[in-house]
């Protein structure tokens, strides 16, 4: 009756348009318009670091699992070129490349493969590498190049300070509120990226085209870049309209630092993030608070990457307690 | 009663490729089969007891198998023939199940019963007759469930109907069956709903309808237009708002407790599919068991896909071939639609009540993806209708941590498939589920029985 | 540094740890007096002689466990370690004082013959590769529904790595030396294929490799090796050893006298006798030897 045999399985029978490799291009096109300003503004060491980072993450990848774990490789589902690309969005365009190389291998090893490969991290790879470097390395991770200087040169001889880091070292060194004020970008520059930062950071526009197109193509929800810029416009919104002398405005504070790249990349990470909606806005809300301490009383100038983590570290707990709403009950 | 919300249920929920390739294909009646086998137990409860026995001869609509308690459904000669032998048969499930098998010889009817189409609009019988000939029609839940009707119709003393929905939904892909019967028979369907509120004694109906069928919509809201009690209500297109919990959200607003112990009547509800109705309208009115159905066979590959009238217990052999014979290059014939149906192992399995769909599945789609790690995307907790967190589950069940399987409400998964459908790492979410399903179930069935 | 700042440094920080240390010695020494559990020093001993596997075939929650029963029961007859079995009794019957029992000594033994070979498969299964699941979605993807899937979840339960799938088979093969006849195999298979038997004298142990229950030419058309039910070997069996039931034989092993004379008269093969030397006839047999 029939030649060949029948296939005969459990239901369902098909399967909608989804696959591993398919959602990491995605976020691998939306991470274009940042790269594409980052090296605008900063040259061809920026280009330089982005390739370095991104093609030592998959390397690093694809010997661990072979040699290491002997495992087949996964290195084409496209997840550890992520890794290096936004490790890369997270350094100055300056730092040393053999520097990328150390932050790619503690990113991948330390941060990914150690405890099981894909779906097993608790913690952001590549905010564990960003972090290694920033603690290993502080002088070259907080120097950054002015921007749209000396683009296509290999070293650059003059550095500045990221706004946030004139705002806050401005105030410590004893200068004036409006003093400090007067020398940021106006906020035009600032949502365009025309300042100092790291190579991914530094343009809201362009991370939000990435954003809506996450969004469009279903790979991310809203529910943690809302909530974590949200929280953080409020909290520092509260504190601006409680001393406007001596608190930067909202705006600034979104505009600047990781914010934009963190609510939209770092921390809507799957694997590291809640799974139900409830969770995903606390979780956006913690870290937004945690930002704004350090931010506005800690010794740091920039809180996101640290923020990141430390809610990363309450993900389970968060898993456990926030549940759907059951249906019926 | 609470304001109605959005056209369809706010949580979850999917939006799988419409297929309908028969919606057009006017149903046509299969012919008698050589023989028929008649599973005894094709609805919840009980298996019916046959009152016949090997040699005797029947005639098509005669009783030949009896409901065994309140919770059972009886079950009639599909033909009229010879009683060939009882023997265990395989069915959909892929396992073999007692069956008697009739010989046909010519399509003699019992008498009594009217084969005449006409439409008979009044409805003389009242309420217990209604009751009582709808429970010796046999008539189950054809939408799938397979629930004896009048068990429906007989809520528990406590339990007050407010509603009675009429489930015109029919959200699968390439299933027609119940889109063709409310073209060709929406008068009749009319009556039926009128039979089914003045058994429930309610004069609230609602039907509910996926607007991808707009044809249907207007011709019921035509032919239901003298009677204020029916509405029609368009629904989105969404999968699964055919199933009882989506729908009755949808058209009530209100939400039937988890399985496997909520039902619609705790909700005020008494829920039916179309191809139930119609049997109702066939079984009151006209006095004819439930003894035939419609299904839709249909594939891309097939040559003459439709939908067909077919006697209970005809082969899905016959079927296909119907339908201009099995493709080459077939992959998996399912019975029912490609989200909840079951993959048939052999074409020889006879058409039960509520078996209302046959697709053929080519070879290319017929294979799952390999399945990677989960990646955490929480895809399957956004589109589970429940509520459940399925990457979870499965995880559970494959740990075998049964404790915690119950905390997270396992036993309310009603196996939609939404959350296997979405997975971009395509694990097999809802095989682990239902295993863990099973043996949760077991677990606590021993502990209670302890 | 001057040595004047130097020695006082280096004898203070010497005084102040001796002196930690002799102050934590002290209170550790009058807790643990104070607190002492005491305990019977025979259940160490006991949980020593067992073979530490964990395995819970006793039916008690770990060795320890066992041993602390062991410790407390009054008689040790209704106490068992099948892993250990009859000699670790023997010890911990030397350490109670006590008789222990001693039973013969079983093996996990897989009643189905049907390889790939033998049994052609009528359909492809696409679901998760567990035989569980496998169990749940279509009762076999053969024409035999009580046939092996060949998924492994035997092999996957076994904590003492002594069953393992045979590739060119498809059926599961037990290496009699690592079996313990730990149990757990048996429930992890649902299509209840592995029963426990005894190993036998000289590991020797006759059975019928089939539980099929089908008719006989269903099952002959489903499996060239099935039980057909012919009753052949019952009749055959000097010691009434052999019955059938529901068109499937079963050998007792209690009353089965290892006479082989049942093996060569079944049309099938469907009976296997194992680790006994070739005998000398002219007739070939299927003859299995399962430490492969």
């Amino acid at each position: 009756m029939n030649k060949k045999p029948l296939t005969v399985a459990l239901s369902p029978h098909t399967s909608g348009h989804y696959s591993v490799r398919g959602l990491m291009t995605k976020v691998i096109a939306a991470l274009v318009p940042a790269f594409i300003v980052g090296a605008y503004i900063f040259g061809i060491r920026a280009v330089a670091v982005t390739a370095v980072a991104a093609i030592s993450a998959v390397v690093f990848e694809f010997i661990i699992q072979k040699f290491i774990l002997k495992l087949p490789t996964s290195i084409t589902d496209g997840s550890a070129m992520i890794t290096g690309l936004l490790l890369a969005y997270n350094l100055p365009s300056h730092i040393p490349l053999w520097m990328v190389v150390i932050g790619s291998f503690v990113a991948i090893g330390v941060g990914k493969m150690a405890f099981g490969g894909l779906g097993k991290n608790p913690f952001n790879p590549a905010l564990v590498g960003r972090v290694f470097l920033l603690i290993s390395f502080p002088v070259a991770m907080t120097s950054w190049p002015k921007p749209l200087l000396h683009r296509l040169a290999w070293t650059d001889g003059i550095t500045a300070a990221t706004p946030l880091g004139i705002f806050k070292e401005g105030l410590r060194a004893g200068q004036g509120f409006t003093e400090v004020v007067s020398l940021m970008p106006g906020y035009w520059d600032l949502f365009m990226g025309k300042m100092g930062g790291c190579i991914g950071e530094i343009s809201a526009l362009a991370l939000l085209l990435g954003f809506i197109y996450l969004i469009w193509q279903g790979v991310i929800t809203w529910h943690i870049p809302v909530s974590m810029v949200g929280s953080i416009f409020t909290f520092t919104g509260v504190f601006w309209l409680i001393n406007p002398e001596k608190y930067p405005d909202p705006l600034f504070q979104i505009l600047t630092g990781g914010v934009m790249l963190g609510a939209i990349f770092m921390a809507t990470d799957y694997v590291t993030s809640p799974m139900t909606k409830k969770g995903m806005v606390i979780f956006g809300v913690g870290i937004g608070l945690i930002t704004v301490v350090i931010r506005l009383f800690g010794a740091y100038p920039e809180g996101v990457s640290f923020a990141i983590l430390i809610m990363n570290g309450f993900v389970p707990l968060i898993n456990r307690v926030c549940k759907p709403h059951r249906f019926g009950e | 009663m609470k304001k109605l919300t959005s056209t369809t249920f706010p949580q979850g929920g999917i939006h799988p490729v419409d297929n309908k390739l028969t919606a057009d294909k006017p149903i046509q009646d299969l012919g008698l089969p050589e023989s028929v086998s008649v599973h005894l137990t094709q609805h919840i409860g009980k298996p019916a007891t046959a009152i016949v026995q090997t040699g005797d001869t029947v005639k098509a609509g005669q009783l030949i198998a009896k409901a065994d308690g309140f919770i059972s459904a009886s079950l009639h000669a599909p033909v009229s023939g010879r009683i060939e032998k009882f023997i265990d048969v395989m069915d959909q499930t892929g396992y073999k199940k007692k069956a008697v098998i009739i010989k046909t010889t010519g399509d003699e009817w019992q008498e009594g019963i009217d084969l005449s189409s006409d439409l008979i609009s009044e409805i003389q019988s009242d309420r217990e007759a209604i009751i009582q000939k709808i429970a010796q029609a046999g008539i189950i839940g054809m939408g799938g469930a397979g629930f004896p009707s009048h068990v429906k119709l007989q809520p528990p003393k406590d339990k007050t109907i407010e509603y009675l929905l009429i489930n015109g939904v029919e959200c699968e892909p390439f299933l027609t069956s119940d889109h063709r019967l409310m073209l060709e028979k929406s008068r009749e369907l009319i009556v039926g709903i009128q039979i089914l509120l003045k058994a429930l004694k309610i004069n609230k109906a609602r039907v509910g309808v996926e607007e991808n069928k707009q044809d249907a919509i207007e011709l019921l809201r035509q032919h239901a237009a003298n009677d204020p009690r029916i509405e029609i209500h368009p629904l989105k297109v969404w999968y699964p708002q055919g199933g009882e919990r989506q729908l009755v959200k949808a058209l009530t607003n209100r939400e039937i407790p988890p399985p496997p112990k909520g039902l619609p009547h705790d909700t005020g509800c008494a829920v039916f599919n179309v191809a139930t109705t119609f049997a109702v309208y066939e079984a009151v009115q006209k006095n004819k068991p439930c003894v035939e159905r419609i299904v839709t066979v249909t594939g891309y590959n097939l040559t003459n896909p439709g939908n067909f009238r077919v006697r209970i217990g005809t082969s899905v052999t016959q079927l296909i071939q119907a339908a201009g014979g099995l493709p080459d290059n077939a992959g998996k014939i399912l019975s029912g639609g490609p989200m909840m149906g079951k993959a048939l192992p052999q074409t020889d399995i006879p058409i039960t009540k509520t078996m209302g769909g046959i697709v053929i599945l080519p070879e290319d789609q017929a294979q799952r993806k390999p399945s990677v790690e989960c990646i955490r995307c929480a895809k399957c907790v956004s589109v589970c209708p429940l509520g459940l967190e399925p990457y979870l589950l499965m995880t559970l069940s494959d740990k075998e941590l049964w404790e915690r399987a119950q905390e997270e409400k396992m036993l309310s998964c009603c196996e939609c498939a939404c959350c296997q459908f979405i997975c971009p790492s395509h694990r097999p979410l809802l095989d682990y589920i239902r295993r863990g399903k099973a043996v949760l179930t077991q677990i606590l069935l021993s502990a209670k029985t302890k | 540094m001057d040595s004047n700042y130097v020695t006082p440094v280096i004898l203070y920080t010497i005084l102040a740890l001796c002196t930690v240390g002799i102050t934590a010695a002290v209170i550790l020494y009058f807790v643990a007096q104070k607190f002492k559990v005491i305990k019977d020093p025979r259940i160490d001993n006991v949980e020593q002689a067992l073979p530490a596997a964990n395995c819970g075939a006793c039916g008690y929650p770990g060795c320890r466990a066992f041993a602390e029963a062991c410790v407390k029961a009054d008689d040790l007859t209704q106490l068992y370690c099948p892993v250990g079995g009859s000699d670790c009794m023997g010890v911990i019957a030397k350490i109670m004082g006590q008789e222990a029992q001693t039973r013969e000594k079983l093996v996990a033994v897989v009643r189905c013959a049907g390889a790939y070979d033998k049994r052609p498969r009528t359909i492809r299964y696409d679901g998760a590769p567990t035989c569980a699941i496998m169990h749940q979605t279509v009762s076999s993807d053969t024409g035999c529904p009580n046939g092996c899937l060949g998924l492994g979840d035997c092999v996957r339960v076994c904590r003492f790595d002594a069953i393992r799938m045979d590739p060119v088979t498809g059926l599961p093969v037990v290496d009699q030396d690592k079996c313990t006849a730990c149990g757990a195999c048996v429930p992890a298979c649902p299509k209840d294929i592995i029963e426990l038997r005894k190993k036998g004298p000289k590991d020797r142990r006759i059975f019928i490799s089939c539980i099929n229950q089908d008719r006989g030419p269903v099952a002959r058309k489903a499996c060239q090796v099935a039980c057909i039910g012919c009753g052949i070997c019952v009749k055959t069996c000097p010691f009434d050893a052999i019955t059938l039931n529901n068109n499937l034989a079963y050998i007792d092993p209690d009353k089965c006298k290892l006479c082989r004379k049942c093996v060569p008269v079944c049309p099938t093969h469907a009976i296997w006798e194992v680790n006994f030397p070739p005998k000398p006839s002219k007739e070939s047999l299927v003859t299995e030897n399962t430490t492969t």
